[in-house]
């Protein structure tokens, strides 16, 4: 049996990247757009894009509830920046005035653009846990965590800030792997 | 001495600036000019709004010299919304983008649709930390741009004419040069790059990949849902919609309608779904019976 690929979220925003950076690392994608795609994933990634759009579009094609039960299933769900934002249970007050509803799979407090505008992105070395090398994170209008709830365990940190969080088979990342210089993060 | 290509920070910049066109990808930007129509396209599902005082449709009605909005009204559609806030600035009007760049918006689009501030340079774009977009009309436009620095090009098309026409021929001109590229041997290359009059080391990337190195997006006469799909099917990233929506006869559903064409641009049911229902579009510009003097394409060198 061929094994099955990882899904990439396609409804907007940089999944091309993530396909490219899969492809890097040998393994197939398949990119979902509807619950028929996502049950054929063993993983699936949330790209970057915008929380709002994303939001909009996973309610109308109905995708929420498959990836809660994905998730609640035990397979892998990783997010890059808007897909942090995604999976997180708490976004500050302000961001749900804009109608970003997450999903609520990572008890994390965070707030979008929290390092600023465009002007204020910027690319640095990420520590990640379990490894003695750092990453290259790219941070382009990147969400910050600004609390991190119980269970939930640091996985990378910027100059000693908490920018990815994992709990169990959930991981989110405030940076972009995938945008780095040979960036990749196995599910 | 340092060229753009071979200077690490410039080069480090740039791809924070790509990266931002990355994230638009298979969205709807959309012509804004006040923060309550800000606000509808956010609501709609837009990956980021275009603040200008007078959208194309109106500028080509109103005539006269069409400038950077007010810096004012650009604040208050960025303290409105949360997604990305673009702004035009004048072709060569560096002080313009130097402007925006001050008032921290998120991409600046050096635009045809405004009065060209300069008639041979455009903005040398290397020189900002703002990410830039320029139109094209074929590929030696297009990389020239972005020998220029731009992070993302986008058809011309004609700008408030809800006419598709001219999008799509300058979508095709640039695919059919970059397969075009991909096809000479490398020895034709040099005088491919003359005849298009384009920076020589980005002719040979293009032939190498196939694809420009900045993300492609589509802009000029996008009205409806098939036009968005249309645009995508020829290769389009992403949808800049100027008139179409706030020239419509009703814009939230057909903001909405535009958004979702675009991410299942390949589904003919679901487009049939959305078109279904929607009011009317925009009325027309014939390109062809159009003077001259009053298209907005020829803009730019």
């Amino acid at each position: 049996m061929t094994e099955q690929p990882v899904g990439i979220l396609a409804l907007q925003g940089d999944f091309a990247l993530h396909a490219a950076a899969l492809v890097r690392q040998g393994e197939a994608y398949l990119y979902v757009r509807r619950p028929g795609e996502l049950a054929a994933c063993r993983g699936l990634v949330i790209p970057g894009g915008e929380s709002t759009t994303m939001t909009r579009l996973l309610d109308i094609v109905g995708l929420r509830q498959p990836i809660l039960d994905f998730a609640a299933a035990g397979k892998p769900i990783l997010g890059t920046c808007a897909g942090l934002i995604m999976l997180a249970t708490r976004v500050d007050e302000d961001e749900r005035r804009h109608g970003v509803k997450p999903l609520g799979l990572l008890d994390v407090l965070v707030r979008r653009n929290g390092y600023g505008r465009q002007v204020d992105s910027f690319v640095d070395e990420v520590a990640v846990a379990g490894r003695t090398e750092t990453m290259q994170g790219v941070f382009i209008r990147a969400p910050r965590i600004l609390e991190v709830g119980p269970g939930v365990e640091v996985v990378a940190t910027w100059r000693g800030e908490t920018v990815g969080v994992r709990r169990g088979n959930v991981t989110g990342l405030a940076f972009h792997p995938e945008a780095g210089e040979g960036g990749a993060w196995h599910l | 001495m340092q060229t753009p290509w071979t200077d690490q920070k410039i080069q480090e910049r740039m791809r924070l600036k790509v990266g931002l066109a990355e994230m638009l990808k298979g969205g709807v930007i959309m012509d804004v000019t006040n923060a309550e129509q800000a606000k509808i396209a956010e609501e709609a599902g837009a990956v980021a709004v275009m603040a200008l005082e007078r959208i194309p449709a109106d500028i080509r009605r109103d005539g006269g010299i069409a400038r950077m909005s007010q810096p004012a009204m650009i604040k208050q559609i960025q303290d409105t919304v949360s997604i990305p806030v673009m702004a035009k600035c004048r072709i060569g009007h560096f002080a313009e983008a130097q402007i925006l760049e001050a008032l921290g918006v998120d991409f600046i689009d050096e635009s045809e649709v405004l009065t060209p501030a300069d008639e041979k340079n455009h903005v040398d774009k290397w020189a900002f930390k703002v990410p830039f977009v320029c139109g094209c009309r074929d590929l030696g436009e297009a990389l020239r741009r972005i020998g220029e620095g731009a992070a993302m090009i986008r058809t011309k098309g004609e700008a408030g004419s809800g006419n598709i026409v001219e999008a799509v021929r300058h979508m095709r001109q640039v695919q059919e040069g970059i397969r075009r590229l991909t096809v000479l041997r490398e020895d034709e290359l040099m005088h491919e790059a003359k005849e298009l009059g384009a920076p020589y080391h980005i002719v040979l990337e293009v032939a190498k990949t196939g694809k420009l190195p900045v993300p492609n997006f589509a802009a000029g006469g996008v009205a409806t849902p098939a036009d968005a799909s249309l645009m995508m099917q020829l290769g389009a990233e992403t949808v800049f919609v100027g008139s179409g929506i706030f020239k419509s006869k009703d814009p939230k559903p057909r903001a909405e309608a535009i958004v979702q064409a675009v991410t299942f641009y390949q589904d003919p049911v679901k487009l049939l779904e959305i078109s279904m229902h929607l009011g009317e579009p925009m009325s027309g510009l014939d390109i062809a019976t159009m003077p001259e003097d009053q298209k907005m394409a020829g803009r730019g060198w």
